[in-house]
């Protein structure tokens, strides 16, 4: 067998996704699941590099990282109401949250073995970031402005809600 | 020269076989350059924070470290040293794992950071194309590393110190990618040597002088957002020693102190190099084609650099500390309209 | 590509591992003399009162919320900006719109509030502490004692 350093990389980064994923899942801290979910998504970033998408690799390292998780620990500082009992997690409705998983589960592999994968031998790393600008403002300008009424909207409701206490 | 062979033909994490030698040797290249960056960043960190203690001595009529080496320059190693040999205190009630995890990840973001910064045209370990982008990305490392500090110290002063920076630095860090984006619409790239390849020629070439005065303001905006993204006075709330002791680092002492004392130190340079390199011409010579060859570009971007951080050093022992309703004030009623200001300014401008 | 982003993963291990040496390093060289009020969380002195891990400001959390909202128009407009000099008055527009849309988004938590911080208390006026006025200084103390 011929294992490249690509292939190393690879099996360490998803190695360090799942685990982590597994310790943000199984952790009874919190604040240590949230570490989990640090290295997840770090993991994440690296295959996007390795799946030669550089602009969206950066980015899920800006916006799941440098935001998402930082909102998460806010929240997780915030919730915590009764002061002498450490911050901890556990497991309730067992039984709905694995038939919910189970019906994920099956939908995604359905959609895993009909879908007609097209393999690429290998591509080429260019940078993306001017092509993705340019789809932007020419092929897909409607979603592009969609986007910021979404976001205006998660504006405006998030602060409404917030406002409410 | 090390690193010019580093960045030409290193073909790290090619589709090789791992018998071939050549990933190991760029591995091995890798090692050195990544050590040449440590330790260039730890002594650079060392050089401010000696400059920091004279350059606020003679601000305030005093003379500073005198005593280790002549006019005290030996200073700053004698408290690495001495920092190394000091006891290390862990509170009992501590989340050890965390405690430990904490100043690694801030340390290993802010090396990171470094590897993309271009100190000559070749001398540059990841020339990376969206690297501005990457450095605003692997900086979020640093909040998180601050806020876990806070809360794993189990103190009320740490975690209250790494909350306020963390949203300090969010806060900051919108008016800061704002202002970055003119530069962005000027040259058309986020590699940040293309950025310096645009501004080469004369100081007139600088970003800063173009579009007058948008891109000035866009200056002044990144400056003053990077100061708080630093935690310098006048935004070092997170530190404020009057209210919260010593912030997030409360707890921690030793070399994991130092770390963080190195981190912080470390990534003023990097801010003074990345305004140097946006708005400055980076390591381009001011006058020409004058001075621009050898080993003159790494010359002109630590004198940058270096002003620019005697700029911050300047600032902090002239301007006292903002409340934190100030400071948001700051951040989100001036400076993100400001940004937008810059923005739209630059681009009517380009567009006419 | 590949290889600059290898440079940088390599760094991010690198500056781990260098401040785990470090760490250890002065491990090996320190004195260890842990007692139990040494290894105390330092509260200015006295007897550590509770658990420090508390409810925090919903400031803090309202104040993340909108900077996620930023951050992501962000993340838009930096391949928006990448392009911008070759699309020109096109791309312009285009821009202006999102980030105008934005903008109302902007001004409505500005003007809600929703970015103040919460204020100190507003302190006398500094014109009641003049010492030149003897009146207004038994002004002050007969208000205090009121």
């Amino acid at each position: 067998m011929n294992i490249t350093l690509f292939d190393t990389i690879f099996y360490l980064l998803a190695f360090l996704t799942l685990g982590s994923a597994a310790i943000m899942v199984f952790s009874k801290n919190v604040i240590y699941s949230a570490v989990g979910l640090l290295f997840t998504f770090f993991g994440v970033a690296g295959i996007y590099v390795l799946l030669a998408a550089d602009f969206v690799a950066v980015v899920q390292v800006l916006v799941y990282v440098g935001g998402i998780l930082i909102l998460l620990l806010f929240g997780v500082m915030l919730s915590n109401k009764i002061t002498n009992i450490e911050i901890t997690t556990e497991t309730l409705h067992f039984l709905p949250a694995s038939l919910v998983v189970i019906g994920i589960f099956v939908v995604l592999y359905r959609v895993f073995i009909t879908t007609d994968w097209n393999p690429v031998g290998s591509y080429n790393f260019d940078p993306t970031t001017h092509e993705i600008g340019t789809l932007l403002m020419t092929d897909y300008l409607i979603p592009f402005e969609i986007a910021s009424i979404l976001l205006l909207g998660a504006l405006i409701g998030a602060a409404y809600i917030a406002r409410k206490d | 020269m090390i690193l010019p062979i580093l960045n030409s033909e290193i073909t790290f994490l090619q589709f090789l076989p791992f018998d071939l030698p050549e990933p190991l040797i760029s591995i091995i290249f890798l090692l050195i350059g990544a050590s040449i960056i440590a330790v260039v960043a730890s002594v650079l960190a060392l050089v401010g924070v000696y400059l920091e203690r004279k350059i606020s001595a003679h601000m305030q009529d005093r003379l500073g470290p005198m005593e280790v080496g002549p006019h005290g320059i030996a200073q700053t190693f004698a408290d690495a040293i001495k920092l190394l040999i000091k006891e290390d205190i862990v509170p009992q009630d501590a989340d050890k794992l965390l405690h430990f995890i904490a100043p690694v990840m801030v340390f290993a973001a802010t090396l990171a950071a470094f590897a993309v910064l271009p100190f000559s045209k070749t001398l540059v370990v990841s020339d990376l194309n969206i690297g501005l982008l990457y450095i605003i990305a692997i900086s979020s490392f640093v909040v998180i590393g601050a806020i876990l500090a806070g809360w794993a110290s189990n103190n009320k002063w740490s975690l209250l110190g790494g909350m306020r920076s963390a949203a300090q630095i969010v806060s900051f860090e919108i008016p800061a990618s704002l202002a970055v984006l003119s530069v962005i619409m000027i040259v058309g790239s986020m590699n940040l040597g293309d950025i310096v390849e645009y501004q080469k020629g004369g100081f007139f070439n600088w970003i800063i002088f173009k579009y007058f005065p948008f891109n000035f303001i866009a200056f002044i905006i990144y400056f003053i957002a990077s100061l708080a993204e630093v935690n310098r006075a006048p935004f070092d709330l997170p530190e404020a020693e009057s209210e919260l002791i010593a912030g997030f680092h409360t707890e921690y002492s030793g070399m994991k102190w130092a770390m963080f004392f190195l981190a912080e130190y470390a990534n003023m340079f990097l801010v003074g190099v990345v305004a140097s390199t946006l708005f400055l011409g980076g390591w381009s010579s001011p006058f020409g084609d004058f001075l621009n060859s050898g080993p003159f570009p790494v010359f002109w971007i630590f004198i940058k650099s270096f002003s620019l951080i005697f700029v911050q050093i300047w600032i902090r022992w002239t301007l006292p500390r903002v409340r934190v309703d100030q400071l948001m004030y700051v951040s989100w009623k001036v400076l993100t309209p400001f940004a937008f200001v810059a923005i739209l300014g630059v681009g009517i401008w380009m567009v006419l | 590509m590949l290889s600059n982003f290898g440079s940088i993963l390599f760094f991010l291990i690198f500056g781990a591992v260098f401040v785990c040496v470090n760490i250890l390093l002065s491990r090996l060289l320190q004195t260890r003399n842990p007692y139990p009020v040494k290894l105390s969380v330092y509260e200015c002195g006295e007897l550590p009162e509770g658990n420090s891990w508390i409810q925090f400001n919903i400031r803090f959390y309202v104040i993340a919320l909108i900077f996620l909202i930023f951050e992501v128009e962000i993340v838009f407009l930096f391949p928006w900006a990448v392009v911008f000099k070759d699309l020109g008055m096109f791309a312009f527009v285009e821009m202006l719109i999102f980030v105008g849309i934005l903008l109302v988004g902007l001004a409505y938590v500005w003007a809600k509030g929703d970015l103040e911080w919460d204020k100190p208390e507003q302190v006398p006026s500094p014109e009641l502490y003049r010492t030149d006025n003897v009146n207004s200084a038994v002004k002050i103390t007969e208000s205090v004692a009121s």
